[in-house]
């Protein structure tokens, strides 16, 4: 161990303030965009059911990778430029 | 091809789902190491005492803001080039990521500076580049959020990635071709590296930690943007995360 004590350590031979406000800054941003990616995750999930009940009211299934083949007619529906 | 089978986001969503939780964990681990190194094993600098320890983190996150910049650049090429949806997902996912990075290089590299050099900021060719690639990321990210289209925003978006790469060979390069003040590397490609071993041991063990750090978190948010732009097609909506999310909210 380099260290005698904890207080040598947090000092870091007086640029502790510089030291320590590079790693916890950086710690702190880090965690904020974690925390940010998952509030993201369930945005996500909730556009997706807000999609779901949209159809659900327009009383059609998605229109994605449906058969068509057969003849039946298309449902005309909004999608945001994804399905294309 | 097994590439092009994974350019389609259906395919894609399920292999970034499996792959991110490996490369958070691993990260995780190489970060406490390499902090364990450059915290308790490594001397101090017989130059600049203890404060070069800010280099563990300022090395590895400027390194990573240069390289999510390629990455972007690498991912909106190939989108224009075969019109691949996955790739503007992909850039869209770095961005956050390769903004923080940027601002924390600037932010850490502040603060060495004020001890070091006597000032938080200098006009300096290293430190002007690097700020120019804070902006390009700001702008890249601004751009992309206010066009509506996707297929248009996506597009735009690459040209800003694409044209913006001139800017990491001169952040790069610049401590060369100019007379700055920031020190020339400390580590190169052509030349041993200029620091005690252990310290470099510490500084790779972080820069691969904040690597992996940074493919798991553009992971985990191309999955959520995949989500979003495909929340019309039937087999996101058949998604057990999905039906279980639908239950939560209490289907209408």
């Amino acid at each position: 161990m380099i260290w005698q004590s904890a207080a040598e350590f947090w000092a870091m031979g007086g640029y502790g303030v510089y030291v320590w406000g590079s790693m916890g800054v950086s710690a702190a941003l880090l965690a904020l965009e974690v925390l940010l990616a998952r509030v993201g995750r369930r945005q996500a999930l909730d556009a997706v059911c807000e999609a779901m009940d949209a159809e659900a009211l327009d009383g059609q299934t998605p229109s994605a990778e449906q058969d068509f083949s057969a003849g039946a007619a298309r449902p005309v529906h909004f999608t945001r430029g994804a399905a294309s | 091809m097994k590439l092009f089978h994974y350019a389609a986001p259906q395919h894609f969503y399920p292999l970034a789902g499996r792959l991110w939780p490996w490369l958070a964990l691993l990260a995780t681990a190489l970060a406490l190491a390499g902090l364990w190194v450059g915290f308790m094993v490594a001397p101090s600098d017989a130059q600049q005492g203890q404060a070069y320890r800010i280099i563990y983190i300022h090395v590895p996150v400027s390194w990573m803001a240069m390289i999510i910049y390629l990455a972007m650049a690498f991912w909106s090429v190939l989108g224009l080039v075969f019109n691949t949806r996955l790739s503007g997902l992909m850039t869209r996912a770095l961005a956050p990521t390769g903004a923080l990075l940027a601002f924390l290089s600037l932010w850490t590299g502040a603060l060495w500076g004020k001890p070091m050099w006597g000032t938080y900021w200098v006009w300096d060719a290293r430190l002007t580049s690097m700020l120019i690639l804070l902006f390009l990321y700001l702008g890249y990210i601004a751009l992309t959020s206010a066009i509506e289209d996707p297929r248009r925003s996506d597009r735009a978006g690459a040209l800003v990635a694409v044209v913006g790469v001139v800017n990491v060979p001169i952040i790069y390069f610049s401590v060369k071709w100019w007379n700055t003040l920031h020190q020339g590397a400390s580590v190169s490609f052509t030349q041993s590296p200029r620091m005690a071993s252990i310290m470099l041991t510490g500084m790779l063990l972080m820069s691969l930690a904040v690597w992996l750090y940074a493919a798991a978190i553009a992971l985990w948010r191309v999955r959520s943007l995949i989500l979003e732009r495909d929340s019309h097609a039937v087999w996101v909506q058949q998604l057990p995360e999905v039906l279980a999310h639908r239950t939560l909210r209490g289907a209408t």
